[in-house]
């Protein structure tokens, strides 16, 4: 009991006497991710945590691109690739009927310019909540090529209108790489006169506008490689207005040709598209030289960052193959696909067993709620499961929680299993034993079961926000078990008014005390109920 | 009321966004090139002259070389860096030494360069020597020309079109 006379069994802190001298205890959210959760948490107010388009950055990225490739195929069929017809044949889409032209080049350009600005937020969102370190390292270092491909992709675009914006963008393009000393001649020179701009040049911009685009497509597979079950398409219903969004602005704000290139004249007014071809006036603000450096530093920063300096990694899941029975829940639930199932050492009738990859593994604790043998009802003096996690042992939780519901003196006693990455339990109180988990998801369910058994009134399990899981999927998977739609499930026999979940972000530390409330108020209800019962 | 409100923040975030990509894919308008001004682009690729004149091999440097290896004539393959000069309106508006690419630096001299310059007449002279051996120019034009605002005109080097073009 804690001298403020509360059960405060942080499983990770360094109280426990299980925890390795290698783990990290809870830490609070940086500035830059309280910063960030601000704005994110403003929108989970209309879209819904699920909806929340700031979640699923990724997946409106996919979906923008599966737009371009919608919108760019037709583009490219009706396109004429010499130098000469380009630009006729992007201008006689005006020809076709319902406007579809425009909603075709709209969508193609307005979808460009959607694309880049999702990846830069999608970036901001993971650097604000330092999502770039460790088992993430693969995942950042593997992002930053995407930004190269988006940008020569979304450039090279540009150039195959032909029109003057293409023209400018291409000539100053080349003058800026012929800043670096790579080639020998000057790639400027093939815009000096019209005859030098051949079609092999044109279908030079092709190739990069396509292949840039292909290499983007094949980038991205690499990206989420070591996700499970990536986000690749956004909740249906944020798909379908996002769509039609640009649609309708791509009807009241056609994008139109800026008249015919013309290398004898330098364009002198340009609608830029700032999203994309900033580059250019920084260019010109600056020097190529400078504007080089600035785009090489950023680059050499993003990739810099997971190398940084930081605090140890927390230990990784441990297999235990005694206890594995090689039933693969752990390899479905992990988030990062950092288990995989290979044939059991010991065993010759075909069992497999987990293994886990320590530089994928997040070390959130997923596999050990996923695993059978997690359940606390095995007889065991000591409970050894399948896979569990040395800074937190599913043992010691079980073992805390018998032995803190045994000295629990309130008339009305709670547990409250809440992930540290989630809010807070502010105001602890006598009727409170409280455990902290690395995540949510870490909970094998049959611990509510098991508490309620044990002696708890009411049993609440708190997490982040919906959509707002630190690992991905622990909320969801979580949520899913206890409502028996997932495995290991909480069994439907324990009552439901024993037991709450509430899914609350850091910040959000009254939403938790009002669920804590709830619970106490539930079991006012019932105490007197069994009262009366017992006296019957 | 509170979902009402809640389709409201949606279509204020949708219209805000579509807004901030329909905007500024076009606005505020860039000018490259400030209005009444014209464009000069002076670029060449042209082959500098070798540096040493060919000479005969010696006796004795014939007597050196495997008897299917021999050659009457030695001709270094060093080429002479490419030097142009151009006055606009009698002031030095451009003055560029092109070396010769390659590593035994035997390739052509190439340059780009663009001038912008404000419209209407001008004395354009230019000047480039392809041998440095010669002390001075080995090739010079001069000429008046009147460009209109955003003309883009070219000054190339190319001795089979008559040496420096102005185009
Ligand atoms: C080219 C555009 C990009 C697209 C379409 C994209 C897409 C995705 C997707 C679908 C996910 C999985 C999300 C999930 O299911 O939880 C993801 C995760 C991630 N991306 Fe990207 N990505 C892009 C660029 C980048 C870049 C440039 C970076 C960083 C430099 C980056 C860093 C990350 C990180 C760190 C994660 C892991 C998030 C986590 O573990 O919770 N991505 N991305
Ligand atoms: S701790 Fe998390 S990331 Fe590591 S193996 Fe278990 S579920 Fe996968
Ligand atoms: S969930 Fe447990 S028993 Fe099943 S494969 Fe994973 S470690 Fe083995």
């Amino acid at each position: 009991m804690g001298a403020c006379g509360c059960f405060l069994m942080r499983l990770r802190s360094a109280s426990t006497s299980i925890e390795s001298p290698g783990a990290v205890s809870g830490t609070g959210p940086s500035f830059t991710a309280s910063l960030y959760r601000v704005v994110e948490h403003a929108l989970d107010k209309p879209f819904g945590a699920r909806a929340n388009p700031l979640k699923q950055l990724g997946a409106i990225g996919f979906l923008l691109l599966w737009l371009l490739v919608a919108s760019g195929v037709p583009l490219y069929i009706m396109f004429d690739t010499a130098a000469e017809g380009a630009y006729r044949s992007i201008e006689s889409l005006d020809l076709l009927p319902w406007r579809l032209g425009s909603i075709l080049r709209g969508l193609h350009r307005y979808a460009t310019d959607a694309f880049v600005c999702v990846m830069g937020l999608h970036i901001l969102r993971e650097w604000m909540l330092g999502r770039f370190r460790h088992f993430r390292k693969w995942l950042w270092i593997t992002g930053v090529p995407l930004v190269v491909l988006a940008f020569i992709s979304a450039v090279g675009g540009f150039w195959l209108n032909w029109d003057r914006l293409g023209q400018y963008s291409a000539q100053t393009t080349a003058e800026w790489i012929d800043a670096l000393p790579l080639l020998a001649m000057p790639l400027a020179r093939n815009f000096l006169y019209p005859a030098s701009l051949g079609d092999r040049l044109f279908t030079l911009f092709i190739f990069i506008h396509i292949g840039a685009s292909l290499f983007l497509i094949f980038g991205l597979w690499f990206h989420i490689q070591r996700i499970s079950r990536a986000r690749v398409l956004p909740e249906w219903s944020l798909a379908a207005c996002l769509s039609c969004t640009l649609i309708l602005l791509c009807l009241v704000l056609p994008v139109h040709g800026q008249g015919p290139a013309d290398l004898q004249i330098a364009p002198a007014a340009l609608a830029l598209d700032w999203w994309i071809l900033f580059i250019h006036p920084l260019t010109v603000a600056t020097s190529p030289a400078i504007a080089w450096g600035l785009v090489l530093c950023t680059l050499g920063l993003l990739l810099l960052l997971p190398f940084l300096p930081t605090r140890l990694r927390s230990p990784v899941a441990v297999v235990n193959p005694d206890n594995c029975s090689g039933c693969a829940r752990c390899f479905d639930d992990c988030p990062y696909s950092a288990i995989t199932m290979v044939p059991h050492p010991d065993r010759l009738d075909g069992l497999h067993l987990a293994r886990v990859d320590a530089a994928a593994c997040a070390s959130c604790g997923i596999c050990t709620g996923a695993c059978p043998s997690s359940t606390p009802f095995r007889h065991d003096t000591i409970l050894e499961t399948g896979i569990d996690m040395p800074q937190a042992p599913i043992d010691s939780l079980r073992r805390q929680l018998r032995q803190g519901l045994e000295e629990m003196q309130d008339s009305r006693r709670l547990v409250v299993f809440s992930c540290n990455k989630g809010a807070t339990l502010l105001s602890p109180a006598t009727d409170i034993l409280h455990f902290e988990l690395i995540c949510a998801g870490m909970l094998p369910p049959a611990f509510v079961e098991f508490a309620i058994r044990a002696g708890a009134d009411g049993v609440l399990v708190s997490g982040c926000r919906e959509g707002g899981c630190v690992f991905r999927l622990g909320q969801q998977w979580m949520a899913g078990r206890l409502v028996g739609m997932r495995e290991p499930h909480l069994r439907s026999s324990v009552a439901q008014d024993r037991w709450l979940s509430v899914w609350a972000d850091p910040g959000d530390e009254a939403t938790l005390q009002d669920a804590i409330d709830v619970l106490r108020r539930r079991c006012d209800a019932r105490i007197p109920v069994i009262a009366k019962e017992m006296m019957q | 009321m509170s979902r009402t409100l809640n389709w409201i923040g949606q279509a204020l975030l949708y219209g805000g966004f579509a807004v901030a990509l329909g905007v500024f894919s076009r606005w505020p308008i860039y000018h490259p090139l400030a209005s009444g001004m014209a464009q000069i682009k002076v670029s060449f690729i042209h082959h500098g002259l070798r540096v040493a004149d060919c000479r005969p091999y010696t006796a004795e440097e014939q007597a050196r070389m495997a008897p299917n290896m021999r050659k009457s004539m030695k001709c270094g393959r060093e080429r002479s860096p490419v030097s142009i000069e151009v006055d606009i309106d009698g002031k030095l508006a451009l003055r560029h030494v092109a070396p010769p690419s390659g590593l035994s630096h035997d390739g052509a001299s190439a340059m780009y360069q663009r001038i912008d310059l404000p419209a209407g007449e001008h004395r354009i002279a230019v000047r480039i020597n392809d041998n440095k051996a010669v002390a001075g120019f080995t090739a010079q034009r001069e000429a008046t020309v009147t460009l209109v605002p955003a003309q883009v005109m070219v000054i190339d080097f190319n001795p089979d079109k008559g040496g420096i073009v102005l185009l």
